[in-house]
Formats: C-alpha cells, structure tokens, sequence
C-alpha cells in the first residue's frame, strides 16, 4: 500500500523530545526516536510502499506495529486518501452567543492607523447615525436574547468608536439586559472596549459593579502611545489617560473585578513587545496585554513590512519566554496572544471559520443594521439584516459557506490552518477587498507565530504538564 | 493489529519517554511509543484503543496511564486494581461489589441482569454486608 506521512509540523523540545502537530486533526503527538524515524520515512508527495518499507527495516515486526499505530492516528494514510470532509456549516440558524454593539461610530481621538476613520474605512459618506439611541440599544438585547436559542448565558460587548461616548446607551442597554436575561434565565456577560481618555469614577463605578470585562486599546508608555494615539489637534492623549487608567485598574482589583486587558496595536516602528509589556503590567498594572499587528492596505507608512514582523516574531519569542517560565511555576502569564494560541493548541482546535463573526457573533451599528462583526457594522455591503426585523439568513448562510476553510484552497498546504483557517474577514477586505479570501500577505507571520506556540506547548507540556490541565475543555 | 501487549499510545509527560529505547525483546514492558499530549491528541487516542479492543490488565508494568475511575461498560476482565495498583479504590467493603455491579454499573459476567431477567435478584437483601448470604443463585 502506498502510504504517506500527512500535512503536519514537527517540532522538540530542549531535551531533544520530538513532538508532530497533524494538521487534519489538531492533535499533538509526542514520539520515541524510532517512531519519529517512522514519520520521516513517510514523507513524500508519491507516497512509500508500506509493505516494502516494512521488509527493509532491521525489525520488521516492530516497524509494522509502529506504522499501525501511526496510520491509525491519522498521521500516515494511503497516498489517494482524501482528507476526511470536516464539519460543514453548523445547523442554522446557529444560535448567537456573543453580540458587539457599535454604540457609537464617532472617536474622540484621532489615531492615525485608525481602520474606522483612515483611508481603509469601510464606511462611505452614508455612515449611519453618530450615537446609538436607547431604544435601539433595547431592541438589539432582545434580538440577542430571542437569537440565542438555549444558550445559558450570553456576551454583550460595547464598542465603537470611542465607547464611552455614549455611555447612556451602554447604561440603558446593561440594565435592560439584565431585566430581561432574568426573564428569560439567561447569565450575560458584558464587556467594553475603550480608550480610557473619558473614564470617570461613576463610569468604572458602574462597569465594575455588573463585572465588565475591560480592554483599553493602549500602545505603551508615553512615547509610544502619543505617536499614533492623538487627538484631532495632534496632541497626544497619554498624559490624560494615564491617571484615568490607573484609577480604573485600582478600583476594579479593590473591587476584585475581572481581568483588565491592554490591547496594543503593533506598528512600524514600534517599541519593542517586552518593553511595552513590562510597563503596562508592572508599572500601570494591567492583568493581560495582547498585541495587535495594525490592520493596514498597501503602502501605509505605519503599516509592518516583512521586516517588522520578523523582528515582532523575535520579540513574541522573548515575551513567550516569561509566559513558559511562569508555565514551569504553574503561574499564570499576561502574554495574551501566547496564552490563547496555548489553549487552542492543548484544546486541539480545528476551525471550519477564522472566528466566529457571522456564526455565534454579530456586530449590530448605531441604527440596529447587523453586519458580521463590530469591524463590518458601517459597510451597507456587508448587512446581514436589522435587529429589528431579524438576521438575514440566506445572506448570513451564503457567507459562512464562501468563507468555509475548504473553499480556501491556498491553505490546503499549510499546517497552520487549523488555528488560522484564513485569518480575519476584515483584514481580507481591507487588503483584497474580499472578506472570503486568506491573508496570504501575513501566512509567513501565522505560521511562524504557530511554530512559537508549538515550541512553548512542547516545552511546557514536558516540564510542567500539569499546568496546562487548566485549559481542558470539559 | 498491532502489538497489543502495549498501548501504543498514552497521555502523560513525554520527558517521561525518552530515558531509554526499549529494544524489541523488551517490548512488554517498554515505554509508549507515542504520547498523546493535547485533548484532541487523547480523544484520537481513545477511538483507537476502543477500536482495537484490546483487554489490559492494570497490573502490566509499566501500567497504561488512562485509568478508569469507578466501574467499566465494557467487558474487560483484569480491573483487579485500582489506578494506583492497590485495592483502596475499589468497592469497599468488598461485597459491595453485588450492590455496584447490579444496580450502578451493570456487568453481566459477574451478577445476574437486574434489567430484565432478574429484576428482583437482590430483595431479599437488604443489606449486603449482614445479610449477603440469602440471595440465591440465578440459573439463566
């Protein structure tokens, strides 16, 4: 039988302890020296002879047995197998589980990489109304609870703009959701995105009194954050954020509140990832920080070349070396990217979608238009209906089948799809105009970044495998 | 199928896996070859082992990693120990064992069907660990 070893990334350890990741499965096999031997052979485009293969080893029964094993696992197959169909779109109408609400499309900041305002804005001069009314906000809670199905609980996430702008509408929308996530008994979770230049103590009185999960979009310390996060003046916006940021992070931990996370956008030029980390958790006090590449079109001068992903790589690669160090203590790490890219590893995920837009998630804008996420909400081309009148479903089953990671047939070769599957709708857009596409300008960045995490996964699950029990999926 | 004196496959620390390689006539008590780290890893791990069958006892050396908590629906005879190779966590007091093989976790090798052919095996026992001797034989 002609038999061939499948997609998949090998990787080891510091001992020298070889691990394969099986791209059709997700799984994450560790091996013993003759089974990896096993896998070597096996890789060719035309496939090997097994029965041959077995007769030229030094032990042939024990070559079989370990072939066996390995064709079993999925790892080596028959060379005209096709891969196993996976699972096609879910039963739909998929219940939501998460809706973003756009509660305002205006900023009072101007930063200068901003997708919402820059030259890769999806919105034309018919952008909808600034501010969200209450009553829209209302209407898009009970199109949440009555889309949600079974759900036991369910996310609402403000966003904007600038969020706090209109922080009637999120105070009307959190309390109408709790009336009604009571009738219906239903948990709800809310969060927020802001960019903390008009937080008050009323304001973080409230979000931590309904345990807001908080992201403040940040870039690091003074220097960092005035070069792009600016007013409309130019001016910069650190020295009013800051004392803000600190109250905040201050009363949300004496109220032990969830987790306060920093959202850093990357740009050319940055300061360096450890540098920024070390300052938003150890001296402003952050719990977790993620990092962002700036979602840029061609020719942006902020946008990261070639060589500031590399160099971002590099220094995820420094980051990731706390995160496994705090790992081999089973302490927990703030290096946010690492630490998802670590769960979804250990949990094995194999993404059908890059996320979950359009799926278990919905943006919904200042005048209840529902687009696949809060990126989407102001792009009349991508409206999948109205909380009003309710999603449209044809539409919302026609994108999800066009953006299926089978119909992508540049990731067909690529170990990383299981996690990348394509990579964000949004940024496919602004780059090719085309949410369905793969980013192929950032699949060098994916997988590198993929081989960073299986890296730490295999290191981690060597010293200290205890420490990742925390991710199970029950 | 292949080699089922061992498991192919289990969970547990590969550091654990690389000390020495076992030759072939070692193989009954070699190391796994292969070790499934991730869930999805232990989940492909387990369709195999159910696939292929294969009755293990506890007591190989070394013994597989993926315990059965409790009882089995399946038939496989050789959970004379418990995950530590003791008998702590097995049913205490020892007759227990009519009570939980009856009712709890059903295993038609040892006690009658309490499901449908024997429904009322166990009434006239009330409490098994004075009274075990009064329940009768069952003759299928």
């Amino acid at each position: 039988m002609q038999l061939r070893t499948v997609l998949h990334r090998r990787f080891r350890d510091e001992s020298g302890i070889e691990f394969i990741y099986l791209a059709n499965s997700a799984a994450i096999l560790a091996l013993d020296e003759p089974t990896a031997a096993v896998v070597d052979a096996f890789i060719s485009e035309d496939g090997v002879d097994s029965d041959a293969w077995v007769q030229t080893q030094p032990k042939p029964s024990a070559a079989e047995s370990t072939l066996h094993d390995l064709i079993d696992l999925g790892a080596v197959r028959p060379v005209d197998e096709t891969e196993a169909p996976r699972a096609e779109l879910p039963p739909m109408p998929f219940p939501l589980a998460t809706l973003v609400l756009n509660v305002t499309n205006k900023c009072n900041l101007s930063c200068t990489y901003c997708y919402e305002y820059g030259e890769d804005k999806l919105t034309g001069d018919e952008a909808g109304k600034a501010l969200m009314d209450e009553k829209t906000a209302r209407e898009s809670i009970d199109f949440l609870m009555r889309s949600s199905g079974d759900r036991p609980q369910v996310s609402i996430t403000f966003f904007g703009g600038e969020t706090l702008l209109n922080f009637d509408a999120i105070k009307a929308a959190t309390v109408y959701a709790e009336e009604q996530a009571a009738k219906s008994a239903k948990r709800v979770h809310y969060s927020l995105t802001t960019n903390a230049t008009l937080l008050t103590d009323d304001i973080v009185d409230f979000l931590t009194q309904h345990r807001f999960g908080i992201t403040v979009s940040i870039d690091g310390d003074k220097d960092e954050q005035d070069r792009h996060r600016s007013y409309k003046s130019g001016k910069g916006s650190f020295d009013v954020m800051e004392p803000r940021i600190r109250n905040l992070i201050g009363m949300n931990k004496e109220r032990n509140g969830r987790p306060i996370g920093a959202r850093v956008t990357v740009t050319a030029g940055a300061t360096p990832v450890v540098d920024t980390y070390r300052y938003l958790v150890d001296d402003l006090g952050f719990d977790e920080v993620g990092f962002a590449p700036v979602t840029a079109g061609l020719g942006r001068d902020y946008a990261l070349g070639e060589q500031g992903y590399e160099s971002l790589l590099r220094e995820f690669g420094e980051l990731g070396e706390e995160y496994i160090a705090a790992a081999n203590r089973g302490e927990s790490h703030g290096f946010s990217n690492l630490g998802d890219l670590v769960r979804e590893l250990h949990q094995g995920v194999n993404k059908a979608h890059p996320c979950g837009a359009g799926l278990g998630l919905v943006g919904v804008s200042t005048e209840g238009e529902i687009g696949l996420c809060h990126r989407f909400v102001e792009s009349k081309s991508h409206s999948i209906g109205t909380v009003q009148e309710g999603m449209d479903e044809t539409a919302r089953a026609a994108f999800l089948e066009q953006a299926h990671i089978d119909k992508k047939t540049d990731c067909t070769q690529c170990f990383a799809r299981p996690l990348c599957a394509g990579g964000c709708y949004h940024e496919a857009h602004v780059r090719y105009g085309e949410a369905t596409k793969a980013n192929l300008h950032y699949c060098d960045w994916i997988r590198g970044f993929v081989d960073l995490g299986l890296k730490s996964y295999g290191r981690i699950q060597s010293s200290n495998p205890s420490f990742l029990a925390r991710f199970d999926q029950q | 199928m292949s080699d089922n004196q061992n498991d192919p496959v289990s969970a547990g620390n590969p550091a654990a896996n690389g000390e020495s390689q076992p030759t072939e006539d070692q193989a009954p008590r070699r190391q796994p070859r292969i070790i499934a780290c991730n869930q999805k890893a232990r989940q492909l791990a387990s369709m195999v082992l159910a696939r292929r069958g294969s009755a293990r006892a506890l007591t190989q050396d070394p013994p597989p990693t993926q315990y059965p908590y409790g009882c089995t629906t399946v038939f496989a005879p050789g959970w004379e120990v418990d995950s530590s190779n003791g008998t702590h966590g097995l049913c205490q007091p020892i007759e227990r064992d009519l009570y939980d093989c009856y009712h709890t976790c059903y295993w038609p090798a040892q006690v009658p069907d309490g499901v449908t052919n024997a429904p009322s095996w166990t009434s006239s026992c009330g409490a098994p660990m004075q009274d075990w001797k009064s329940i009768d034989l069952v003759f299928p």
